[in-house]
C-alpha cells in the first residue's frame, strides 16, 4: 500500500512492464525520500536519464515495484541521499555520467570519474571542463593512527580497486573504498545497440554472473516488447542460473577458507568448481554459459543426454560437497577464524536492502526468486536460507544451504525440461521494461527503454554490489587488518558490476 | 581431515596431460624471445597479472590454472604478489582510462627482461567495449605485448598452452619447420 500511496496523483506511463513507472512531481520525490528514510520502503535503484531521474522503490512485504521519475530540465533534483546514505553513491555516480546534481547530497565528491575521461558528463550533455585526478579521502584525526593505501592493482588476481585503511595498531579504524577502475561504460555503449548487441554487453558486465546478466536483460527487453519466452527456453535459463550460482558459491567457499589459510578446503572446492564448469560446458558449449540467453529465449538447445548426464553429476556434487560441509563444521582452528569476525548487523542489511548472502546472512530474507517470482522459479520455489549472525561464518553457511537448493533445483529442472521451440522471434518496436533476476550475488535490475526502431535508448544495469560496497566499510571496523581479504572475500562485492 | 587426505595418497592424480601445442598465433612470441635471456631464466617464470579493465571472467579462467586440474606450479610458472619479483605481466581487460596509469607503474617496475601476454578478447583489440569513451582499448596501446591469448574468456587449457610457449619459445619454430 505504502507504493500506491506515494504514487496516487500520478499517471503511470503507457507501455512500461511489468511493473508501473510514473512521472512525479518534486513533492512526491520528497515523500519518497521520507519513506525511504522512515524504512517503509527499500531503495531498489536510482539512475540517470537524458532529462530526468528514476528512483525504483521496493515494498517488500507487498512484493511490489515503481519506479518514479522526476524532470531534471534544470540539471538538479533533490538529494534522496541527504536523508538516506544508500542512495550517495548512487547519486555521485548520477551526477558523474549525467552532470546532474543532487542538491542537498551531503558527499559532492566524483565516483565514477576519475578525471581521465576526456570529457565530464559523457551520457548527458558533455562538458570538456574536466575534474582534477586527485581525490580527496574523508580526513581520519587521532592520536598514533597510520594510513596502509592498497590498489588499484592487489596482490592477487582480483580484480583493481583502492582501499584506504586508517589503523591504530593493527585494528581497523576506517576503510574507505574508491572504486571506478574498470568503469567500461557499458551503458554508453548500450546507447543505439539493438537488443541482441545488449544482451552481449550486458553479459559482460560481471563475468561471474554472466548467466544472470543476460537472464536479467533478456527479462526487461522481452517486458519491454510484451512477449514471453517459450516455456523450454524458460528451463534452461534456471538451469544455467542455478549451474552459475553453484560454481561460485563452490569456488568462493574454499577461497574464504583459502583466507584464513586452510588451503586443503580450498583445494577440493576449486576441484568441485572445475566439475560445475565443465558439466556446463558439455551441456552448453561455454563454461560460463555465456551469450546463452538472447531476448526472447536461448540461443542454444541441450540434448536428452545432456540433461540426464546433469542428473548424475549432481549427485556425484552433492557427496563430495558434503564431505566438505562436514570438513567445515569440524575444523575448530577454522572456525576461530570466520565466527564474529567482519558482523554487519541486521539493520544496516535492512537499511541498505542488502540483496544475495550478504543480506540473508544478517537477518534479511529477500530472494528475488521467491518475493518477485519469474520462470521457472513460479515453479521451482527454493527455500530461502535465512541466519541473523552477520559474521564471515553466517556468510559462508548461507552459501552452503543455497548450494544444496542449487543442487536440488538443477536436478528437479532437468528432470521437468519440456519440449518445444527455444525463442520467440523479436518484432522491433518501442517500449519500456525492467528485470529483476537474483544472481549469486544478489538482485540484479535492468531496465531499458527501446525506441520506436527497436534499438535501445536507455539501459540501466544496477548491480547487487552498490548496496553492498558500503557495507563491507562498516563490517571491517574493528576488526584486524589481517582479516580485511577474509571478510572482503566473505562480502564478494563486483568490481565490474558496480563500475560499469 | 584424514578422510580426505588419505584418499589423495591412494587414487590417481586429477592433473590433466600437459597440453599439446596447437596452432595459435604464437609465432610473435618466437620471434621476441630472446634466446640469452630464456637460457639466464631456465625453466621458471613467475606471473604478475593485472586486471586493466575486464569484466572478472578472464580472472575466474586464470584462477582455475591453479587447481588440482591444471596445477600450473608444476611447470615452474607462479603467480607472485609484487610486479617486482615478476617476468611476465599478464594483463586482462580492454585497458580502461581510469586503470592506464596504474597498469604504466606495474609495468614500469617489473625489472628487465620482461614479457607482456595479453589475455581475452578485450585485451587484444578492447572487444565490445572499444568505441567507449572510457576505454583506450587494447593492451598494447599501453604497454608492448608479447604474446596474446584469444577467447572470451579463454578456457584454462588455452591459456596454460599460451604460457607454456613461454618457457619452450622455440618448440612452435620446430613444429611449424615440421612437414604436414
Amino acid at each position: 500500500m505504502t507504493l500506491a500511496a506515494l504514487t496516487a496523483d500520478a499517471t503511470p506511463i503507457a507501455g512500461h512492464r511489468p511493473w508501473p513507472r510514473f512521472v512525479v512531481t518534486e513533492s512526491a520525490w520528497r515523500a519518497a525520500s521520507e519513506k525511504l528514510a522512515a524504512g517503509e520502503v527499500t531503495l531498489f535503484g536510482l539512475w540517470g536519464d537524458m532529462a530526468c531521474v528514476h528512483l525504483a522503490l521496493l515494498d517488500e512485504p507487498a512484493r511490489d515495484i515503481a519506479i518514479l521519475s522526476l524532470d531534471c530540465a534544470d540539471g538538479r533534483f533533490p538529494s534522496i541521499g541527504a536523508s538516506h546514505p544508500p542512495a550517495v553513491r548512487l547519486e555521485r555516480a548520477i551526477q558523474d555520467l549525467f552532470g546532474f546534481e543532487a542538491a542537498g547530497a551531503p558527499d559532492p565528491r566524483p565516483w565514477l570519474d576519475h578525471g581521465r575521461w576526456g570529457a565530464r558528463a559523457p551520457l548527458g550533455r558533455p562538458r570538456d571542463d574536466l575534474r582534477p585526478s586527485t581525490y580527496a579521502f574523508l580526513p581520519v584525526e587521532g592520536e598514533s593512527l597510520h594510513q596502509i593505501p592498497v590498489g588499484p592493482v592487489h596482490a592477487g588476481i582480483i580484480e583493481p580497486g583502492h582501499f584506504r585503511f586508517t589503523a591504530s595498531g593493527d585494528t581497523v579504524v576506517r576503510l574507505e573504498e574508491r572504486l571506478g577502475y574498470v568503469h567500461k561504460g557499458i551503458e554508453g555503449l548500450m546507447t543505439g545497440a539493438d537488443p541482441d548487441r545488449g544482451a552481449k554487453l550486458a553479459g559482460r558486465t560481471s563475468g561471474d554472473s554472466t548467466v544472470a546478466y543476460a537472464f536479467a536483460f533478456a527479462r526487461a527487453a522481452e517486458a519491454a516488447l510484451d512477449i514471453e519466452a517459450p516455456p523450454r527456453a524458460q528451463m534452461l535459463r534456471g538451469l544455467m542460473a542455478e549451474l552459475e550460482r553453484l560454481a561460485n558459491h563452490f569456488g568462493d567457499i574454499g577461497a574464504i577458507c583459502n583466507d584464513a589459510a586452510f588451503v586443503l578446503m580450498h583445494a577440493h572446492c576449486a576441484v568441485l568448481r572445475e566439475r560445475v564448469l565443465r558439466a556446463a560446458d558439455a551441456c552448453f558449449g561455454h563454461r560460463l554459459m555465456r551469450d546463452i540467453i538472447i531476448p526472447g529465449g536461448v540461443a542454444r538447445d541441450i540434448d536428452s543426454a545432456g540433461a540426464a548426464q546433469l542428473r548424475e553429476h549432481t549427485h556425484d556434487w552433492r557427496r563430495r560437497f558434503r564431505a566438505l560441509v562436514k570438513l567445515y563444521d569440524q575444523t575448530t582452528s577454522l572456525e576461530d577464524r570466520t565466527v564474529a569476525t567482519g558482523v554487519l548487523k541486521p539493520a544496516l542489511a535492512r537499511q541498505f536492502g542488502a540483496g544475495g548472502f550478504v543480506g540473508r546472512a544478517s537477518g534479511r530474507a529477500f530472494d528475488v526468486r521467491t518475493a518477485l517470482p519469474y520462470p521457472p522459479y513460479d515453479r521451482f520455489v527454493p527455500e530461502t536460507a535465512l541466519l541473523q549472525q552477520g559474521d564471515v561464518d553466517a556468510r559462508v553457511r548461507i552459501r552452503i544451504l543455497e548450494a544444496d537448493q542449487s543442487l536440488n533445483l538443477i536436478e528437479q529442472i532437468a528432470d521437468n525440461l519440456p519440449q518445444g521451440p527455444l525463442s520467440t522471434p523479436i518484432t522491433p518496436r518501442a517500449g519500456e521494461g525492467a528485470g529483476v533476476v537474483e544472481g549469486f550475488r544478489g538482485d540484479i535490475l535492468i531496465w531499458l527503454r527501446l525506441g520506436a526502431s527497436g534499438a535501445i535508448e536507455r539501459c540501466h544495469l544496477r548491480d547487487p554490489s552498490w548496496f553492498q560496497w558500503p557495507l563491507l566499510e562498516v563490517a571491517i571496523e574493528g576488526n584486524i587488518v589481517g582479516d580485511f581479504p577474509l571478510c572482503n572475500k566473505s562480502f564478494n562485492c563486483s568490481y565490474s558490476g558496480h563500475d560499469l | 581431515m584424514w578422510k580426505f587426505i588419505l584418499p589423495a595418497f591412494l587414487l590417481p592424480p586429477l592433473t590433466e596431460r600437459r597440453p599439446a601445442f596447437g596452432d595459435r598465433e604464437l609465432a610473435e612470441l618466437s620471434r621476441r624471445l630472446d634466446k640469452a635471456a630464456h637460457r639466464k631464466l631456465g625453466r621458471s617464470l613467475s606471473i604478475r597479472h593485472v586486471d586493466a579493465g575486464s569484466c572478472n571472467g578472464c580472472e575466474l579462467e586464470i584462477h582455475a590454472l591453479s587447481n588440482a586440474f591444471y596445477d600450473l606450479e608444476r611447470f615452474g610458472l607462479r603467480f607472485v604478489a609484487s610486479p617486482r619479483h615478476a617476468d611476465v605481466l599478464l594483463v586482462t581487460g580492454p585497458v580502461t582510462k581510469n586503470m592506464r596509469e596504474a597498469l604504466e607503474r606495474t609495468y614500469e617496475v617489473m625489472p628487465a627482461p620482461k614479457w607482456v601476454v595479453a589475455v581475452g578478447d578485450c585485451a587484444i583489440d578492447g572487444g565490445m567495449f572499444g568505441a567507449s569513451y572510457a576505454v583506450i582499448g587494447a593492451v598494447s596501446r599501453v604497454v608492448p605485448v608479447d604474446l596474446h591469448i584469444r577467447g572470451c574468456p579463454p578456457r584454462p587449457i588455452q591459456l596454460l598452452e599460451g604460457l607454456l610457449r613461454l618457457l619452450e619459445p622455440n618448440a612452435k619454430v620446430r613444429s611449424a619447420e615440421t612437414p604436414g
